[in-house]
């Protein structure tokens, strides 16, 4: 009957018309008066007694909170986490990379007391304007040195600033993301639960070794 | 008493930047009043060269070359290209892995025709609401991916002989309760759209295509079973492991508009039917083979290997030649986005211009694949 299919299918709209928005406002949203004193740790008449310049800007809809995207923990993000401590100069992150972005110059540098003689790592550039985060580089890593970030937040004006210099990999906040890294997942580590990750014996496939073992290694073989 | 209006034919460019293409897509199109006459599809504007590409990267690095290929549908593109692979090289996969990647080819079955039927009834004229009905249970699969693999759309999940990394322990409970979710909201589609008289009068009879056509231009997919021809891949040569799950080939026989619609709702139920048998006969185990059997610099014995798959769009093949290195000296993909497009000028002579988006986004391409 002509007609009753139309009935059934704004059935449907009301009743979707009538549920809570899907949607996430990003970056931020705008909250009323309420929200501000959350926000600000007051109550909203606290709010508008102590700041009354803040409290007309919600009243007008013009305060806004930051909105936290809920993210899983194996995200690769957009800037890398490596641990120049793990890392030997073994380029095997740059021949892994499909695209060849990844950039190494390495020079003999000192000598370690654990490891032997090791290499100096001068120049570690990753092209993030030019990256597709296939993460191929992070699964080559012997070593687990080179892990996927978690963030996605950098964008910039100038393509030549989506270089990721050395220096800004080694003091950049390391939140590594848990993508083929099972010993991640193993230990239940959520970057962002649990925040950055600095000590870089934890983000090995081994435990660190006990001074026994290392002297074993060391002492009494040599 | 009617008036009689001379018309004169008039050719019209239709893209390649035109909101309703789907993509780059360029048609030159003569119409004679609101009458198509003649229609001459051009495209090549997202020529990425993906298979010459495809020549100088090693096996694995592909994989992140099919992701781009059909974007709506990159689980079933590491699917296809995985199993050439190991059709050339001989490797034996790993249970576990096989299980996971048909249970994630299979949610992106659902993902590629939540999308294409969103599309559809966008090219119909009701922008914004069936689409992103569509879109919001699309999301809810697309953050299971994320789960996954990390990414949402280039996935680069699968592996030669199995998946990357086992599925994580909140995944399991997170896609039961997405599958929980998706029947009612297929019935709403169907609510929505499958029985309201506005979708019945636009297009039912419009562009029917018969199965000799079809045969003739060796189409495959939604559109060969959209006309009666009951041919899946799954069913008539089941790769992985298709021939140990059960499943139903929804089949219609008007092999119009409304038809392709149809089979491709249906779809979506029996997708949900095969996960869910998955996650039963799934056993716990390795996800991948050994470095030993596998290894990174994967070096296939001197031959060539074709392998298809049942993709949401159709038949999706790879055929790799190797000449013994780490990468292939010739890969060539049939893609179904291309060969489905083959047949536009039958489908659109004789109809109307208001229907030729509608009969255009009905064949579900995708412009990433047509022109790869």
């Amino acid at each position: 009957m002509i007609g009753l299919g139309l009935l059934k299918a704004m059935r449907v709209t009301l009743r979707n018309a009538l549920k809570a928005p899907f949607t996430i406002q990003y970056p931020d949203r705008k909250v009323g008066i309420v929200g501000a004193a959350k926000e600000e740790g007051k109550s909203p008449i606290g709010l508008v007694a102590t700041q009354p310049v803040t409290a007309a800007k919600a009243a007008m809809s013009m305060y806004s909170v930051p909105v936290n995207i809920p993210q899983n923990r194996r995200f690769r993000g957009n800037e890398f986490t490596w641990y120049e401590d793990r890392c030997t100069g073994c380029a095997s992150c740059a021949k892994y990379c499909p695209l060849g972005i990844i950039e190494i110059v390495t020079s003999p540098g000192g000598f370690d007391v654990q490891e032997g003689e090791s290499y100096a790592i001068d120049v570690f550039d990753i092209d993030i304007g030019r990256c597709m985060f296939c993460g191929l580089c992070v699964e080559a890593c012997p070593y687990d040195a080179l892990h996927m970030g978690s963030n996605f937040e950098r964008s910039k004006y100038e393509r030549d600033a989506l270089v990721i210099p050395v220096d800004e990999l080694r003091q950049a906040l390391k939140q590594p993301s848990s993508w083929f890294r099972p010993q991640f997942e193993e230990r239940d580590y959520d970057p962002f639960r649990d925040g950055a990750e600095d000590d870089h014996y934890k983000v090995g496939r081994h435990e660190k070794p006990s001074d026994e073992t290392l002297d074993e290694r060391w002492v009494e073989e040599r | 008493m009617t008036t009689q209006v001379r018309t004169e034919p008039i050719t019209v460019n239709l893209g390649p930047q035109h909101p309703s293409t789907h993509g780059v897509f360029r048609m030159r199109v003569t119409f004679d009043g609101e009458e198509i006459i003649d229609v001459e599809p051009i495209f090549g504007y997202l020529h990425r060269g993906s298979e010459k590409l495809a020549e100088e990267r090693t096996y694995v690095q592909v994989v992140t070359l099919t992701d781009r290929m059909d974007y709506v549908g990159s689980m079933l593109n590491n699917q296809a290209y995985m199993l050439a692979v190991e059709k050339l090289a001989g490797v034996e996969p790993a249970p576990r892995g096989v299980w996971l990647r048909m249970i994630a080819s299979e949610l992106q079955r659902i993902a590629s025709h939540l999308v294409a039927v969103g599309f559809l009834i966008q090219d119909l004229g009701a922008w914004g609401t069936p689409l992103i009905y569509t879109m919001r249970e699309r999301e809810k699969i697309l953050d299971l991916f994320e789960m996954l693999c990390g990414a949402r759309i280039t996935n680069s999940y699968l592996r030669p002989g199995g998946v990357f990394m086992d599925a994580p322990e909140e995944f399991w409970p997170a896609m039961n309760e997405v599958l929980d979710e998706l029947p009612p909201r297929i019935d709403d589609l169907d609510d929505l759209l499958t029985d309201n008289d506005i979708i019945f009068s636009r297009t039912k009879g419009v562009s029917v295509l018969t199965p000799e056509q079809m045969l003739d231009a060796s189409i495959t997919g939604p559109m060969l079973r959209a006309a009666g021809v009951d041919w899946d891949l799954r069913h008539r040569d089941p790769y992985d492991y298709y021939d140990q799950v059960t499943f139903e080939r929804p089949l219609h026989t008007a092999g119009d508009n409304f038809a392709r619609y149809w089979v491709r709702v249906q779809e979506m139920r029996e997708s949900i039917k095969i996960i869910r048998q998955c996650e039963k006969l799934i056993e716990p185990g390795s996800v991948r083979p050994e470095h030993d059997d596998v290894p990174w610099l994967l070096r296939p014995p001197v031959g060539d290997a074709y392998a298809a798959i049942e993709h949401s769009k159709g038949e999706l093949g790879f055929y790799l030649v190797s000449d013994g290195s780490i990468s292939p000296y010739r890969c060539h993909v049939r893609a179904p986005s291309l060969i489905n497009l083959t047949l536009l000028r039958d489908m659109l002579v004789g109809e109307l211009l208001a229907d030729m988006f509608v009969s255009f986004g009905s064949v579900d391409i995708n412009m990433g694949e047509v022109d790869r």
